[in-house]
């Protein structure tokens, strides 16, 4: 499946809420992958890529946070100029919408991931596909 | 004052505490208008009073109380606090009715969905809400998550307690006991009496109390008197609720707010949770209005646009409502604090200069 579950959490602008979310992760002893943080005046979005979204999710839930899982694409790159810039020609030529993107490391050698977040996921993975652009699973994320 | 076998003590609304002392007749009579209230509610001696009003110098607990007493109701003086108990309390017992402040019922409401326990679960009928201003939204929010008929019960503390005035299961306005209170509307500027049924400060006149009578006593309150028989059969002319406190009421750059104005807006926008605060303060020389929000699953994305979104839709229709502007600020659930008693919807701090 090439659909991945990122994990998006409210956060209030105020002292110690990024820490009593991490904190939450530590004791249920949740990797992160990868994430971003959108910042806005008052508040920002938190986004995780796990190894385990569902838990993820259940565990910010019972902690009173608000959550919401939304599924994303990732695409693995060559690590090299003008890698990213090929994903991006075959969106726009086919009029896909970027929402937000993020990319982190990978731990294979010479890759690097981006995690996107489109408009259309199905039609984004099939033009990305046939311009033989690899898209990670779900599974090699979460157990990565 | 060896008359004087009870005292109590104002909520102290406006900052001071005001004691007051009955004597056994005054008990008496304050018993009898709670009890009209319960039994305008359908009340009867088969039925279970869950009392989650305070008990103590507060009058909620120990006025409704004296009502169901008068009725025969089997009553369950719970009191405040323990949310989770209370419920376990109206499950086991099988409580039929139930008073507290409205912001308490949705309170319990909350609580009560958190432990899994449906309405179907419990048998409440009808719940008496009053010591603070609600909204008919609000009312229809307790309604609906509490399967119960919410119905309105007004006093002050200086003039009896709760019962002075009382809501029927026709749920338009609340019947005045005016044998023993006279009401009128007043112009809350120059004090003179107005006709019935045009808007003003409402005023009462203790006419059989014997240890602390007043005289057309300012309530503060804004409301409407209506004169005309009621479907219920009853002719005591009807109070509309009050549209608020004079005392509630915020002026922010000279224009009147009342915050169950902002309850109604957030309400009928739907996907918000009914808790909110507003922040004013004065900034430069001028008021600044801020309003929480708490944020509610419905209405959270990963995007931020989308939040910004509902941002937006609150603020233009609160400033269509209110006719200023204000700062939306959504907030985490469960950060605006929860109350067992009056619901702190206001924090002013133009108040500290």
């Amino acid at each position: 499946m090439y659909l991945i579950k990122q994990i998006s959490i409210f956060v209030e602008n105020k002292p110690g809420r990024l820490k009593a979310m991490t904190n939450i992760l530590k004791e249920n002893n949740i990797d992160i992958r990868a994430l971003s943080i959108a910042d806005t005046k008052d508040f920002g979005i938190l986004r995780l890529i796990v190894n385990d979204p569902d838990k993820t999710c259940e565990v910010l839930k019972n902690a009173e946070c608000t959550v919401t899982i939304t599924e994303v694409l990732a695409v693995g790159l060559e690590d090299k100029p003008g890698g990213l810039s090929v994903v991006m020609d075959t969106l726009f030529e086919n009029s896909i919408s970027v929402e937000y993107m993020y990319a982190f490391f990978s731990k294979l050698e010479g890759q690097a991931s981006v995690i996107l977040r489109v408009n259309d996921n199905k039609m984004a993975a099939d033009v990305l596909k046939n311009a033989n652009i690899k898209l990670l699973t779900s599974e090699e994320i979460y157990n990565m | 004052m060896e008359e004087v076998v009870r005292l109590h003590a104002s909520s102290g609304t406006t900052g001071k505490q005001i004691v007051v002392g009955y004597t056994e007749k005054d008990l008496d009579t304050w018993a009898e208008c709670c009890a009209r209230a319960l039994t305008a509610a359908g009340a009867t001696k088969h039925d279970f009073m869950h009392v989650s009003y305070g008990y103590g110098l507060f009058t909620g607990g120990f006025g409704l109380h004296g009502g169901a007493e008068k009725i025969g109701m089997t009553i369950i003086p719970v009191s405040t606090g323990n949310t989770q108990r209370q419920i376990n309390i109206i499950k086991d017992f099988g409580s039929t009715y139930i008073c507290c402040t409205p912001s308490y019922a949705l309170y319990l409401a909350e609580t009560m969905q958190e432990m899994g326990i449906s309405k179907d679960e419990i048998k409440l009928k009808a719940g008496l809400f009053g010591a603070e201003p609600w909204t008919e939204e609000m009312r229809q929010e307790i309604e609906s998550k509490l399967g119960l008929k919410a119905l309105d019960i007004y006093g002050l503390t200086e003039i009896i307690g709760p019962g002075v005035a009382f809501e029927c299961s026709e749920q338009g306005g609340m019947h005045i006991n005016e044998d023993h209170f006279i009401v009128e509307t007043i112009d809350p500027d120059t004090g003179e009496v107005l006709p019935e049924g045009s808007q003003g400060e409402i005023v009462f006149t203790c006419i059989t109390k014997e240890a602390f009578p007043v005289i057309r006593y300012r309530t503060r309150d804004i409301g409407i008197l209506k004169r005309e028989k009621c479907s219920c059969g009853r002719t005591l002319v009807k109070m509309m609720k009050p549209m608020g406190r004079s005392d509630d009421m915020l002026i922010i750059r000279g224009v009147n707010v009342f915050p169950s104005q902002v309850e109604s807006v957030l309400l009928q926008l739907g996907n918000t949770a009914p808790y909110y605060q507003l922040i004013v303060d004065r900034v430069n020389n001028t008021d600044t209005l801020e309003i929480q929000v708490e944020i509610s699953p419905d209405m959270f994305s990963d995007t931020v646009k989308s939040l910004e979104d509902h941002e937006k839709a609150i603020k233009s229709a609160v400033e269509s409502t209110l006719g200023i502007s204000a700062h939306i600020r959504l907030v985490e659930p469960k950060s605006i604090p929860r109350t067992e008693g009056k619901a702190v919807r206001v924090v002013d701090k133009r108040k500290k200069g």
